[in-house]
């Protein structure tokens, strides 16, 4: 079998004639094509409040996932003891999707070597002392309190994951991989009198602890998250309406993911419900705008070497300038569409079905000086930091929280406002980009996408834009005092 | 099957009392769980397992650390109860940490219904023909429904066990299904919205004729919505968003907000936080209720909180930890997953049902906006702001007069709580947290 990671053959005494069986039992009944999903995953976090170390936890968790496709039907089943009658009961209840003579899988298993690895890591946190985690959130916890007076309240959160996969295809491929997950977060409390506000801010990636030094020390983001908080004591109402909005770089690629991202997700748009179906080769964006998703970034959280369909991720354009050239492809959605598959099959765990996810998605960079789209703005926001967002697939319309923003006037940065939500639709927003900036920045490596209950991690990343008109959710009317 | 889950979790509190711990809890959990999605009459997926796992908590003094694991084989316990209080030896002194008081412990009596036989007794048919009865009733209520992106049914029986050192251990079972369809309609643009019925009882379940046709309803009333000029008007929030709305002031009245000052409802204790139609409970009791449980996650009793009476704040909800930190009595809000230690989570938490019926709010407003759906996570518990994208109806006279999409709807939930002027009296308990129809005025509705 190569030089697959034997993890799970040594550790669990597996065999190649195991996984045969396995695959057997699950083409039992018929069906094309079957696969098998090994996973272990040892994660670790950490709490700090009030200066205390409250809460450490520790935990496994282990099991495999069996999937049969039949024709556009899935057969599912798992189970979280990894002994060979419990996996073949799960092969046989997933086996049931499908109703036919036994197809004999033919092909030989054979281990696909990886032909990169993309996240390389000398020692992996769950190797690390948990003194030496520790360190990180008591770092961080004594430099917000030092940012500022003010800062009143801190909570830092540090969370690990180490994931140990296999994936055996009826078509004769093994795949395995090792993922390592880190991060760390900080949240603030700011207090003036009675006025008390919030920040937050955090980092990681799939990386080792030697991941947080420099820019990205523990300090470096309880600095961020207390400043943040301490912005917003002066923050005033948000404008409410239609107006000019410039997104800073990084964490505000968001609205890709929510505006574009899903969207171009393959299994919505095969079955026609998603606003961009039919809509490929068309213009869905000004000419200035070229998006990727790109799951080979070294390092990055959104990153894997294989999707968890055991396929080699890829750089992905979905829009090239302006021009909807590709959607986000899983091994079902390819094989009923014969399309090539993108690397794009992500589920959670063991216990979830496989579906086309996002990457890491951004906007490449363009010509524009940042300070000259600022200029260029008389009455707008400008929306520096995001919170959450979600999007209507359907219908196409999309929200994402400014937890930064800012008013334009006359050219110029002034005064910082509450957050608010922003909404749009997301066949249009992107062909009023009217300026992308030279800066292009991805986010700090926190990312978590939800949906249909599954959550996976992603990156998104983004220069700065101007978008010409965009609904801002505050509470000041134009014209009103706060935004006169 | 119970004392056999019960019997582990005493036993591994055994053993880490005897490897050296102070005090300890163990809960766990097993779950038999099945879905399907059929998709314009053809099953798309169909998902059956049944899995199991628990979590450790163990004491050394007032330091304390947790784990959890689906290996139930002794070699694995045995490691997880040493690594535990390994971790137990560096986390800090908290003096408020600790199991409950002895005395506390103890589990409600009667049945609370939270388990039915007629779930599990459902056949594999029986599931899937609920999903396809449900979709072909949408795909069949109107031309201009012409799509779907699905229809599912799922079923989930349970069992949950706690044990913890100060001798208390106990059990339940509980059950749960659910059918729902998600209907597309086109007429130019397309829209899609659902209906689902969920109950702890199959036999409680509407029919999949009926949640169909209310899938269509809802889906095709969103045809031709259009965005509205930004103004200040009176916002309905219909039985399906209302809850949301419930579900921030839980979030502002958890205990562990209250004590780091991240809650706009923080020192509000006794005061006046709404008007007089607003009343709030948290029952743990409620029969059938998806919030009700026998005890909590650290094995208090189960009963009804009231937290907002008629606009004063009489409680905010608690668990042990968070009790001792406001020196406070615990309210038996201890929600415990298996991964970490006991975090606070509502029983049934409602706002009791006012004296108007959804039509009587309409026809009350003369220009206003009527919710049926909230998207994005725009809220700040910390500052009460209120920000959240929004779809629903315009409303004339008192009529539906238009749909409407793409805004937000803005304010602050402290003064949104001063400003509830009607409270509907179609309260449904159709999840942990609801709530009947709201109107309230002086939001900002943002749109052109």
């Amino acid at each position: 079998m190569g030089n697959t990671d034997r993890f799970f053959f040594d550790r669990f005494g597996l065999t190649e004639a195991n996984l045969s069986q396995y695959l057997g039992a699950a083409l039992s009944e018929g069906g094309e094509y079957a696969d098998l999903y090994f996973e272990h995953t040892t994660s670790s976090s950490l709490l700090v409040d009030e200066s205390l170390v409250k809460t450490a936890t520790e935990g496994i968790s282990m099991g495999c996932g069996v999937r049969v496709v039949a024709g556009e039907q899935t057969g599912y089943a798992y189970t979280d003891d990894l002994a060979p009658e419990k996996i073949m009961k799960a092969a046989r209840i997933a086996g049931r999707i499908a109703s036919g003579p036994a197809r004999v899988s033919t092909v030989g298993l054979s281990a696909l070597d990886a032909k990169h690895n993309f996240y390389p890591v000398a020692l992996p946190s769950t190797d690390r002392d948990l003194t030496d985690k520790l360190k990180l959130v008591v770092q961080a916890d004594t430099a917000a309190r030092a940012y500022d007076p003010r800062i009143k309240q801190v909570r830092a959160t540090y969370g690990d994951q180490i994931r140990h996969v296999m994936i055996a295809g009826s078509d004769g491929r093994v795949v395995t991989d090792f993922q390592p997950l880190v991060r760390l977060n900080v949240f603030t409390i700011a207090q003036d009198g009675s006025n008390l506000q919030s920040g937050s801010s955090g980092g990681g990636g799939r990386v080792g602890l030697e991941f947080f030094s420099g820019e990205r020390s523990p300090e470096s983001f309880a600095k961020e998250a207390a400043r943040q908080a301490i912005i917003q004591l002066e923050a005033r109402e948000a404008p409410a309406g239609e107006m000019e909005v410039v997104l800073g770089p990084g964490w505000p690629g968001i609205l890709l993911h929510e505006a574009i991202g899903h969207g171009l997700e393959a299994d919505f748009n095969r079955k026609g419900i998603s606003a961009f179906s039919g809509k490929m080769g068309q213009r869905v964006a000004s000419d200035i705008c070229t998006v990727v998703d790109d799951g080979t970034i070294p390092s990055r959280r959104g990153s894997l070497n294989v999707d968890d369909e055991g396929e080699p991720t890829q750089k992905t354009t979905l829009i090239e300038n302006g021009i909807l050239r590709a959607y986000l492809q899983d091994k079902l959605s390819s094989d009923i569409t014969r399309t090539t598959r993108t690397g794009n099959g992500r589920r959670e765990s063991y216990e979830h079905i496989p579906m086309p996810r996002m990457t890491n998605t951004y906007m490449l960079a363009g010509q524009d000086a940042p300070d000259d789209i600022i200029r260029s703005v008389k009455r707008g926001l400008y929306a520096a930091n995001f919170g959450g967002g979600q999007v209507d697939i359907t219908n196409g319309k999309f929200v994402f929280s400014a937890s930064e923003a800012y008013l334009i006037e006359d050219g110029r940065i002034t005064t910082p406002v509450k957050g608010a939500t922003l909404i749009g639709d997301g066949p249009t927003v992107l062909t009023r980009v009217t300026a992308v900036g030279n800066d292009l920045k991805l986010d700090p490596g926190i990312g978590t996408c939800g949906k249909d209950g599954q959550s996976v991690p992603v990156g998104v990343g983004i220069p700065t834009i101007k978008v010409s008109s965009l609904t801002v959710g505050g509470t000041a009317p134009r014209g009103g005092q706060s935004f006169a | 099957m119970e004392p056999q889950l019960e019997k582990i979790a005493v036993e591994l509190v055994d053993r880490a009392m005897r490897a050296g711990a102070t005090a300890a809890d163990v809960t766990v959990h097993e779950s038999d769980d099945f879905s399907t999605a059929l998709r314009l009459g053809q099953i798309e997926k169909l998902k059956e397992a049944a899995s199991k796992a628990l979590g450790l908590r163990v004491f050394r003094g007032v330091r304390s650390a947790s784990s959890f694991s689906s290996d139930f084989s002794a070699q694995s316990l045995e490691r997880l109860v040493e690594r535990t209080l390994a971790m137990a030896a560096v986390t800090s002194e908290d003096p408020a940490s600790g199991l409950p008081d002895a005395a506390l412990l103890g589990s409600s009596v009667g049945d609370l219904e939270l388990y039915s036989e007629d779930v599990a007794a459902l056949s594999t048919e029986e599931r899937i023909d609920y999903a396809r009865r449900a979709e072909q009733a949408a795909l069949s209520a109107d031309p201009r429904i012409k799509n779907s992106e699905g229809a599912w049914f799922e079923a989930s029986v349970g069992r949950k066990a706690y044990a913890n050192s100060l001798g208390f251990a106990g059990s339940y079972r509980s059950s749960y299904c659910a059918g729902s369809v998600a209907p597309v309609a086109e007429d130019g643009g397309m829209q899609r919205d659902y209906w689902y019925s969920v109950s702890r009882r199959r036999s409680a379940l509407e029919s999949p004729e009926a949640v169909g046709r209310k899938a269509a309803e809802r889906t095709l009333r969103k045809l031709g919505g259009r965005k509205m000029a930004t103004c200040q008007v009176p916002v309905i929030f219909d039985p399906e968003t209302a809850p949301s709305l419930v579900g921030h002031i839980f979030e502002a009245v958890r205990g562990d907000a209250i004590y780091r000052s991240a809650s706009f409802l923080t020192g509000k204790l006794n005061q006046k936080v709404a008007n007089e139609r607003v009343t709030i409970l948290d029952d743990g009791l409620r029969p059938g209720g998806f919030g009700t449980r026998p005890f909590d996650g650290e094995g208090i009793p189960s009963s009804v909180t009231p937290v907002v009476e008629k606009g004063v704040l009489s409680n905010y909800l608690l668990n042990c930890y968070t009790a001792r930190k406001l020196n406070m009595r615990t309210t038996g809000n201890a929600s415990r997953g298996v991964s970490g230690p006991p975090n606070v989570g509502p029983k049934n938490f409602y706002m009791a049902p006012g004296p108007h019926s959804a039509e009587e709010i309409r026809k009350s407003v003369k220009s206003g906006f009527y919710v049926t759906e909230l998207i994005g996570f725009g809220v700040n518990i910390v500052t009460g702001d209120y920000s959240r994208g929004a779809a629903g109806m315009w409303i004339e006279n008192g009529e539906f007069a238009y749909p409407v999409e793409e805004v937000t709807i803005a304010g602050n939930l402290a003064e949104m709580l001063n400003h509830i002027e009607m409270v509907g009296s179609d309260l449904e308990f159709r999840s942990a947290i609801v709530a009947p129809t709201l109107m309230i005025s002086g939001l900002t509705v943002a749109g052109t």
